[in-house]
Formats: structure tokens, C-alpha cells, sequence
């Protein structure tokens, strides 16, 4: 679509320092634009995942303008005030353990803050963007792996043959800073095979999974990685291409408790935020579960009508008409009423007895009921 | 003079099945407390276990470690003469680096360098160190590295990242290609803003299997029970198991021993 590059560039999307600045209406308004986006995995503190993600434009291509743009998935995982009922599905005892998950929209707030309890490496990203690997492939996409982290070994395992087979994958494991100094490296580093497949013109849509993110982001300048993943969704905004518009999802997973809030700004601004539930079973099957959760935990009752106490007691609370006219009029002791006044004027100074005489004032909260009712205890 | 030398020793009652598997990397976290009556009990654990371990002791002498192994049951002297163990003293040596011609690699060569390079030259002792020697048939078992600690780098001017290089390398190394383990010590800063640990504290979190964590109670100081140790496992290969088991512990360091119980059940409160 022409609208990709050229719509970028309209609106000096980059500004001088390359990092793509925060776009207005979000990310979807840009989307009728034709611009790209992009996909993250991120930890930080991971007692919940969330994911956030634009409507129905990780499904198989349909036909629809939405699905034919890149990408943009950012996934945190976050704290959140969910109850432990949320877990529900999560039981240890239970064979077929599928992860539960869920978001919020402030996810992300929540996860710049520093946690000081430190349990945030519980929760573990790369299952999730195994899953997402796996939808993928299983679409037909071709899926290129940058792998820095764990060994090629490792991250194939899980997968069987037939997805493995689609898995391309570029090792920066065994030696991703050359010190070895055998030849075997990749040339130019993973920056290099980055910038190698923006000029890469394939058909059909591509996957590129980048695990990690993170050591992509401690390695390198955050505005090269920014220019790089931006060039790599413009790729086919070429001048001559007659392609149509491909797909190129960019996954990548990200621990943001490495990162200060700068870089984690600078790769967000993309992102949508729509609340996802999302469970991972054991074969690396991701089942999205729309927007509410599948066990939805009772939520506060409707409204239910003050309750009567009074109506099934064994005794009599209530007055009956004589007596509440006897009530009224009783003048209570202390009060200063008018009586008392004139009472007292008549009597004059030579009183024995001592009387009190109340006369309340604006602030005063009369209850006959319960006279100490205005005391602050 | 005489230093006090630390009162711990064998941990009982908890047994690390999986570390003599293979390919993992162990992490021991101490927050408030001393954890290193970890890296005592690993060390003379792997010693027993008759495997080939690199020891690089950046905090402590030689003989402190050879004190406390022999109430553990272990010789440390003994067991470098045999070949065993490859002990980077870094205490003694980094002052070799300065009499040193500039030309000669030193594993703690970042101590010349005015800004903070990289850690190649100890990755490659280390490589050195637990390369499995072809003459001899395989007389150790799985090839160890402990570090005993990674903060100190932290203090003796390398980034984290070059740390963390370092680690994965390592990694690569020592867990990958020899199939043997890594147990590495790093202090968590806690509430002091240490950005720089917090960041080789994480990224090493992510990397390991297992996380011992050694805290000190929240209550303070307690004469029965010295702290409490928190163990979470990581990265099963079945996402079926995902959730990662924790356990805590309270402990209490005796002279030879180190007795574990749950919380709240020491024998002291019972």
C-alpha cells in the first residue's frame, strides 16, 4: 500500500532523533492512514499476563483492509489487582495446565514502578511468543527467529517437525559478539541480518520473531533498533514493488524491567491497548478468549433493596399513635424553653436547686432518639 | 590477624535434584542478609559430586574458602593439586595484572582499562579452565563454574551489560556446549537504587533455571532463625508446567550444618 511510506513521511513521523513520535488517535486511527506496526512480548512484573492487541488482525488473512497492515501486538505482563479466583484454570493438581491471562489498560503504569518484592521473574514471556511463533507457522507465514537468548535447541523444543521445518533461525546464542573470532558469526551481528531481511522481497507474509527485544535493546542504540524495525514494516512501500501490501508481523519479547521508561516509551508508541484473555496449552495452542474471561468470577450483585431489620423481631419496636403524641410533647428537662424562661424570671435568684439550661445552637444535631448521637467517640 | 571466619556450612533437608542434570544455570540472590553460605555448600557439593570445577573468587581468600570446605568435608588444596579445581584467586591476582607485561592476557584485565571494556579474557580462562582435557578419559563429571560474586564486577567499573555478556557466554560455553552447570552469586541492592545491579539482577533472572534467594527476615534479626530462602524454578520446557514452583524456607547456620524449616515451625518457637 502507498499509503505506508508515504504517509509517514507526510506527517514527519520521524522526527530528527529517529524515534517515531506518539501518534495521535492512537494507533488504529493511523491504521486507516496505512501506516505499520509493530509487536512486543514484554515482562516486567509478571504475576498476570495482558495482552493488548488490535481487533481480529492476528487471525488468518481474511479479507478485510485491518488485516492486511502489519502488526502491531505489544503484550505486558503486568501486576494486576485481579483476584486469585482469576486463576481458575491455572491449578497445579491438574494435568493440562493452561496459563491463564488477563490485562488491564493501565498494565503498563503498573509495570514502570519499581516492585519491591521482586517476584516479577515468575512468569515467562517466551511461552507466549512461542505460541504466537506457532500461529503463525501454522497460517503458512514464514517465521525468521532472531535468536539471542536461548539455544536454538531450546527453542525448538516444544514444536513438532512440521512447524520446526517453517522455522528459520538466525543463532546470535552461541556467539553474538564475535569473540570468538572463528568466522562462524553472522556478519554484521543481528543488526546486520535485521537490515538484511528489510531488503528482503519475498511473497507472502512474514513473521519475525526477535527473542529478545531486550538484548537487542541493552546491545544497541535504541534509535537504531527503532529505525531498523520501523524500515523493516516499510519494506514494502518501495517505489516498483507489485507486491500488495504483505504481512509483516514483528514479534518481539521484551523484559521491561531492563529498560528505563525512555526506550520503553520509544517502542510503545505504537501500541494499541484492548484487553485480551488468553490461554497457553501445553502443545504451545494459544486459545484467545476475547474480551471477557472464561470463567467470569461473580461480579457484585445486582441491587438489592435496603433490608427491613425491623420487620422479624419478637418484639415491638414501633409506637403507636397516643404514644407518639405523648412523645412530642414531653419537654425534656434540660431544654430551654420558654416555659423555663418565664419559670425562671418569675422565681428569681434566691433558687436552692441548680438547673441546667441548654439551648442548642446552629450546629447542634437534636435526635430524641439518641441524644449522644452528635458525640465524636 | 585474626578474621572471623563465617559458621556455616552443609545444607540439609533440601536436595537440588536437577543441578547435576546438566546445562543449568543456578542463580543465588542474597537481599539483606549473607547468602554465602550458598556458594559454600555448592562448592563442596560439586566437589563431592567429582566434578570438574572452575572457582572464581572474587571476594575471598583462598584459605577462607579451604577453612570453611574442610568442616564442610571438603579440601580444597587437595583438590586443586588433583586438577579438580581451577581457582581464580582475584584477591591475590589482580595485582599481578600490574607486573605484568601490557601484551599478556590476564582473566581480570578490565582492572587496566581506564574505561570499562569487556570480560573476554576471563570467559576465555574459564574455557580454558573446563575444556575437557583429551588425554585423560573422563575422569570428572559435568564441568562447574561458580562465581563467587558478580556484584564485585559491578563495583570494579564494567557495566552490566558487559556482565551480562560475560554470563552468556558463559552460558554458551559451559551449559550448552559441555552440558555442565553455572552457580553465580549477585547481591540485590533492595530499597539503595542501584540501577546498574538491578539491571544484571534481572537479566540474570531471566536466564537461570533456578533462583535461591536468600533474604533476611522482615522483622529484623532474629538469634533462631537467621533468614529465610526463597527457591523458584524457571524455563520448564513444557509450558504445562509453566507456573514456576516456589518454595520458601526459614533457616538457621549452624556450625556444620545449615537446618531448613518451614515458616514459622522453627524448632526455637515450637
Amino acid at each position: 500500500m502507498r499509503g505506508g511510506g508515504g504517509g509517514a513521511e507526510g506527517r514527519g513521523w520521524l522526527n530528527r532523533s529517529g524515534l517515531p513520535l506518539p501518534e495521535v488517535g492512537g494507533a488504529l486511527a493511523a491504521g486507516n492512514r496505512g501506516c505499520s506496526f509493530y509487536s512486543w512480548i514484554s515482562h516486567s512484573d509478571r504475576r498476570h499476563f495482558t495482552t493488548q492487541r488490535p481487533p481480529s488482525s492476528f487471525l488468518p488473512p481474511s479479507s478485510s483492509l485491518l488485516t492486511r497492515l502489519p502488526v502491531v501486538t505489544c503484550i505486558h505482563f503486568t501486576e494486576t489487582n485481579a483476584p486469585h479466583s482469576a486463576y481458575g484454570g491455572g491449578d497445579k493438581e491438574s494435568g493440562v495446565c493452561p496459563e491463564q491471562g488477563r490485562s488491564t489498560a493501565h498494565a503498563r503504569k503498573a509495570a514502570m514502578r519499581q516492585d519491591p518484592e521482586r517476584n516479577s521473574v515468575e512468569w515467562e514471556g517466551r511461552s507466549l511468543l512461542k505460541a504466537l511463533i506457532k500461529k503463525s507457522a501454522l497460517s503458512g507465514e514464514q517465521v525468521h527467529i532472531l535468536g539471542c537468548e536461548v539455544s536454538e535447541e531450546e527453542f525448538r523444543e516444544g514444536f513438532d517437525s512440521s512447524i520446526n521445518s517453517q522455522l528459520v533461525y538466525h543463532d546470535f546464542f552461541r556467539d553474538p559478539l564475535n569473540w570468538s573470532k572463528t568466522g562462524d558469526a553472522l556478519p554484521g551481528g543481528p543488526l546486520g541480518v535485521l537490515r538484511a531481511m528489510c531488503t528482503r522481497t519475498g511473497p507472502g507474509p512474514v513473521t519475525i520473531a526477535l527473542d529478545s527485544l531486550s538484548w537487542l535493546l541493552l546491545h544497541l542504540p535504541c534509535t537504531t533498533l527503532c529505525q531498523t524495525l520501523n524500515a523493516l514494516s516499510h519494506k514494502d512501500s518501495c517505489p516498483g514493488d507489485s507486491f500488495p501490501s504483505e504481512h509483516v508481523h514483528v514479534l518481539g519479547l521484551l523484559h521491561e524491567e531492563l529498560h528505563g521508561p525512555g526506550p520503553l516509551a520509544a517502542l510503545s508508541t505504537l501500541a494499541q491497548t484492548e484487553t485480551q484473555w488468553f490461554s497457553i496449552l501445553p502443545d504451545f495452542s494459544l486459545d484467545l478468549q476475547g474480551v471477557s474471561p472464561l470463567k467470569s468470577q461473580p461480579h457484585a450483585d445486582a441491587y438489592t433493596s435496603p433490608v427491613d431489620l425491623s420487620t422479624h423481631l419478637t418484639f415491638n419496636l414501633h409506637l403507636s399513635k397516643k404514644e407518639k403524641e405523648a412523645k412530642d410533647s414531653l419537654t425534656l428537662p434540660f431544654q430551654f424553653s420558654s416555659e423555663k424562661q418565664h419559670a425562671l424570671l418569675r422565681r428569681g435568684l434566691s433558687q436552692a436547686t441548680s438547673h441546667i439550661f441548654y439551648e442548642p445552637d446552629a450546629y447542634d444535631d437534636l435526635d430524641q432518639e439518641d441524644p449522644d448521637d452528635d458525640l465524636d467517640i | 590477624m585474626k578474621v572471623p571466619r563465617k559458621q556455616v556450612r552443609r545444607v540439609d533437608g533440601l536436595t537440588f535434584t536437577n543441578v547435576l542434570t546438566g546445562g543449568k544455570l543456578t542463580l543465588l540472590c542474597d537481599a539483606k542478609t549473607d547468602g554465602s553460605f550458598l556458594v559454600h555448600h555448592f562448592l563442596s557439593f560439586y566437589l563431592k559430586a567429582n566434578c570438574k570445577v572452575c572457582f572464581v573468587a572474587l571476594v575471598q581468600s583462598f584459605s577462607h574458602y579451604n577453612i570453611v570446605g574442610q568442616k564442610l568435608g571438603v579440601s580444597l588444596t587437595a583438590a586443586r593439586e588433583r586438577g579438580q579445581l581451577v581457582f581464580l584467586e582475584g584477591l591475590k591476582s589482580s595485582v599481578d595484572v600490574f607486573f605484568r607485561a601490557e601484551e599478556e592476557a590476564h582473566p581480570l584485565h578490565f582492572l587496566r582499562e581506564a574505561h570499562a571494556g569487556n570480560l573476554q579474557p576471563l570467559y576465555e580462562f574459564v574455557q580454558v579452565a573446563l575444556k575437557p582435557a583429551d588425554r585423560e578419559e573422563a575422569a570428572w563429571t559435568c564441568p562447574v563454574l561458580l562465581v563467587d560474586d558478580l556484584s564485585v564486577l559491578l563495583s570494579l567499573g564494567v557495566g552490566a551489560v558487559a556482565v551480562l555478556d560475560l554470563v552468556h557466554y558463559c552460558r554458551a560455553a559451559v551449559c550448552w556446549k559441555l552440558q555442565g552447570n553455572i552457580v553465580a552469586l549477585v547481591h540485590d541492592s533492595g530499597d539503595t537504587e542501584d540501577e546498574e545491579n538491578d539491571i544484571l539482577l534481572n537479566g540474570l533472572s531471566h536466564q537461570s533455571h533456578l533462583i535461591l534467594r536468600a533474604e533476611g527476615l522482615a522483622t529484623g534479626f532474629c538469634r533462631d532463625v537467621h533468614g529465610q530462602l526463597k527457591i523458584l524454578w524457571r524455563r520448564p520446557s513444557q509450558p504445562a508446567a509453566q507456573r514456576a514452583r516456589s518454595l520458601t524456607y526459614q533457616y538457621k547456620i549452624q556450625d556444620k550444618s545449615v537446618s531448613f524449616f518451614a515458616k514459622g515451625m522453627s524448632p526455637a518457637v515450637l
